[in-house]
């Protein structure tokens, strides 16, 4: 019993100490940020492997998501009568939730992970330590570039994802079933809201590109130097990064929507 | 001499009765350790005493438990993060593994420390890239990427960016493991021509006990913890201690541990250690 | 490794298209004229019960979205909800008797004001109030009635 009453204690010390470091961290890396601007060329080249390189998987699953929501959607207003609200119904989980969400599950998977490991190699073969040495802070060379690039690709990866989403939705809603094209759009345009649905989407996948990016840079930058180690903080990132996707997208859904 | 020069008593490097343990095991348990301006210092000791520890020692990369590190006059562990920096650049480490930046190729790895501390144009930079890397005799190599090295080669590389920068002082860290006798020999003479000719202050780790006298200006010879000797190589060479001997000549009986720390053999054989009685 | 002219273009295209998409998202697919929407009159009215009606629910006239609810109050004195109402400026020649009824889009769909115009000579202006005024139809309450009057009828 109090062995059981120990170990929760340590636990929860280990994980008090963590985030205490996870924190320090952040605002060290935040302070490398403005010496990035005069050498934007480093974001750019990390925004290619963070961004571009999550391109299709995320362009492939909005198509796809948004055709599934037209499907589903139609089966089920059909008996209502009112298929008009195709569009409102795909454009708006889309924009509200499923965008930002699974764009974020998605970063987490395909861009967190790699970050990881990458950070978490370099630290392992030495590298992280050779950049101190030189006197080049490895924090502001390798992590911040990397953490600001995260920051700017998670929202444009969003909203590409809502953006194609709504296109398969519209594939499917006006090609496959027969919809009225003109219904489907101002159904839509009418009850999409710019500020509510649109801009709080937005805000959501910044929130998200945050923290996934954060997580992900400080498992690879915390890793226990070794192929083990390697390979526990990119699973960390994956699970821990997915989680604060889902868990956050409740705390933001309650603060936007919740009136 | 002139009178404008530092007293060479004062010594670039100074430590003193430095403590530093990893978890339970000690792996320092007061040292003192003097490494002269303009010299070529060697540290030699078995595998796993803590040498490549002491470098990072130097460096600032970890902190003693006790004692002092004094680098330049500064005192290393009580530098805050600026400082630490400032001093960090007038210093080249050359790591055991090389520890190439593996997105960049090689060209661009020596020019690396360059590229971040200096404003020259691309041109001068080429110049003198391509300058540290004929003189570890890569030139050619400069357009392949890290992973297309040789250890050996990795090595050479990151020498040629430990010295990009002309720093007050080199560590290096087992320069000479996985050479060819050729490259082995030019590495050597390139030590010495860097700590004569631009008056470097080097500070070498080698378990090359030949070559390490040979060049060396000074040696220390640690182990468990503590300097056993020290002193110039011919005075090595004439120690009458059994253990330096017995390091010297490379003998495996004698009072040196090949052994890591362990409960004796036979009983360990024989599952009577406390470990495996459980 | 690639040319960083080729990763350079790459990344452009990337924030072009993230930015086309964000453009989509505000115009094609929500309104982006709600936003200038808010240059208009007030009136109010007063209604026994709103039902679902919220703020920013649509006002409209023949079907016609002419402006949105502004506000929604509540009168201590009458017991009555308060709605104002938003009217764009391009339409200033509602009559002052137009009366105001809560409508549901479809059976369950959401609650909207529609205007019906009257016949007098002066219009609305700022500060106006409609005096006719129809509440929302509850559909519980309904429910509720017709199962009484079947229990009557027993
Ligand atoms: N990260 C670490 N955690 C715990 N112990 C460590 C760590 N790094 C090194 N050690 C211990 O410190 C001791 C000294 O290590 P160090 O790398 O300095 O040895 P070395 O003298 O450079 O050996 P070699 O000649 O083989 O390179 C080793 O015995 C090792 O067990
Ligand atoms: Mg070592």
């Amino acid at each position: 019993m109090l062995d059981a009453l120990q170990r929760l204690g340590a636990t929860a010390l280990g994980v008090a100490e963590r985030m205490g470091r996870g924190h320090l961290f952040l605002l060290h890396v935040l302070g490398g940020f403005p010496a990035l601007l005069p050498r934007f060329g480093m974001v750019v080249k990390q925004m290619y492997s963070v961004g571009v390189l999550s391109l299709v998987i995320i362009a492939v699953s909005g198509l796809f998501v948004g055709m599934v929501l037209g499907l589903q959607g139609y089966n089920t207003l059909v008996d209502f009568g009112a298929t008009e609200s195709l569009g409102v119904m795909v454009a708006l989980s889309l924009v509200r939730e499923l965008g930002p969400v699974v764009a974020g599950l998605l970063f987490a998977g395909r861009a967190g992970s790699a970050l990881t490991a990458e950070i978490g190699l370099m630290k392992a073969t030495e590298q992280l330590s050779a950049m101190e040495m030189m006197a080049v802070d490895p924090l502001h060379r390798v992590v911040a570039p990397r953490f600001l690039a995260g920051i700017l690709s998670m929202p444009l990866l969003a909203a590409i994802f809502s953006a194609l989403g709504v296109v398969g939705g519209y594939f499917v809603a006006v090609g496959l079933l027969g919809v009225d094209d003109g219904a489907f759009w101002s159904q839509m345009q009418a009850k999409v809201d710019l500020h509510e649905d649109v801009f709080n989407g937005v805000i959501k996948s910044v929130v998200f590109g945050f923290v996934v990016t954060w997580i992900a840079v400080f498992e690879g930058y915390d890793t226990v130097p070794t192929s083990e180690g390697v390979s526990r903080a990119t699973t960390n990132t994956v699970v821990h990064g997915s989680l604060a996707v889902l868990g956050l997208d409740f705390v933001l859904t309650a603060l936007m929507f919740g009136k | 001499m002139s009178q404008t020069d530092k007293p060479t008593a004062e010594p670039l490097v100074r430590i003193r009765d430095l403590v530093y343990s990893r978890g339970e095991r000690r792996i320092f348990d007061g040292i003192d350790i003097d490494i002269q301006r303009g010299k070529l210092t060697a540290i030699m000791g078995p595998s796993g005493t803590g040498k490549t520890t002491l470098l990072r020692l130097i460096g600032g990369q970890l902190r003693p438990d006790s004692g002092t590190v004094w680098v330049d006059g500064e005192s290393v562990p009580q530098l805050n993060y600026r400082q630490l920096y400032e001093l960090r650049k007038r210093m080249g480490m050359l790591f055991q593994n090389g520890a190439l930046l593996t997105d960049l190729n090689v060209f661009d790895n020596v020019a690396f420390p360059l590229r971040e501390h200096t404003r020259l144009n691309e041109a001068l930079i080429r110049d003198l890239v391509l300058m540290k890397l004929q003189a570890v005799g890569l030139r050619g190599a400069r357009d392949l990427m890290p992973s297309e090295l040789s250890g050996g080669m990795a090595r050479r590389v990151a020498l040629a960016r430990a010295i990009a920068l002309d720093p007050m002082m080199i560590m290096y860290d087992e320069p000479f493991t996985g050479q060819d006798p050729i490259s082995m020999g030019v590495l050597v003479t390139l030590l010495r021509t860097l700590t004569d000719a631009l008056g470097l202050t080097s500070v070498m780790v080698s378990h090359d006990v030949q070559e390490s006298l040979s060049i060396a200006d000074y040696v220390y010879v640690i182990s468990e913890g503590r300097v056993v000797e020290d002193g110039t190589p011919d005075t090595l060479r004439a120690s009458t201690s059994p253990w330096v001997q017995q390091f010297l000549q490379g003998l495996s009986d004698g009072p040196v541990p090949f052994h890591f720390p362990a409960a004796d053999y036979a009983e360990d054989l024989l599952g009577k250690t406390v470990e495996s009685s459980r | 490794m690639m040319h960083s002219r080729t990763v350079q273009i790459w990344v452009g295209l990337f924030v072009i298209a993230g930015l086309a998409a964000l453009l989509m998202l505000s115009m094609k697919v929500s309104n982006i004229s709600t936003f200038t929407e808010t240059e208009g009159y007030e009136v109010t009215a007063h209604f026994e019960n709103i039902g679902g009606l919220k703020v920013r629910s649509p006002v409209t006239m023949a079907g016609v979205v002419v402006g949105r609810v502004a506000n929604i109050g509540f009168d201590k004195e009458s017991y009555e909800a308060v709605v104002t109402l938003n009217i764009q400026n391009e339409y200033d020649n509602i009559p002052a008797d137009t009366s105001a009824s809560i409508f549901t889009a479809g059976l369950l769909g959401e609650q909207y004001i529609g205007l019906e115009a009257g016949g007098a000579e002066e219009v609305l202006t700022a500060g106006s109030e409609l005096e006719l005024t129809q509440s929302a139809i509850v559909l519980e309450q309904i429910i509720g009635q017709f199962l009484v009057s079947q229990a009557d009828k027993e």
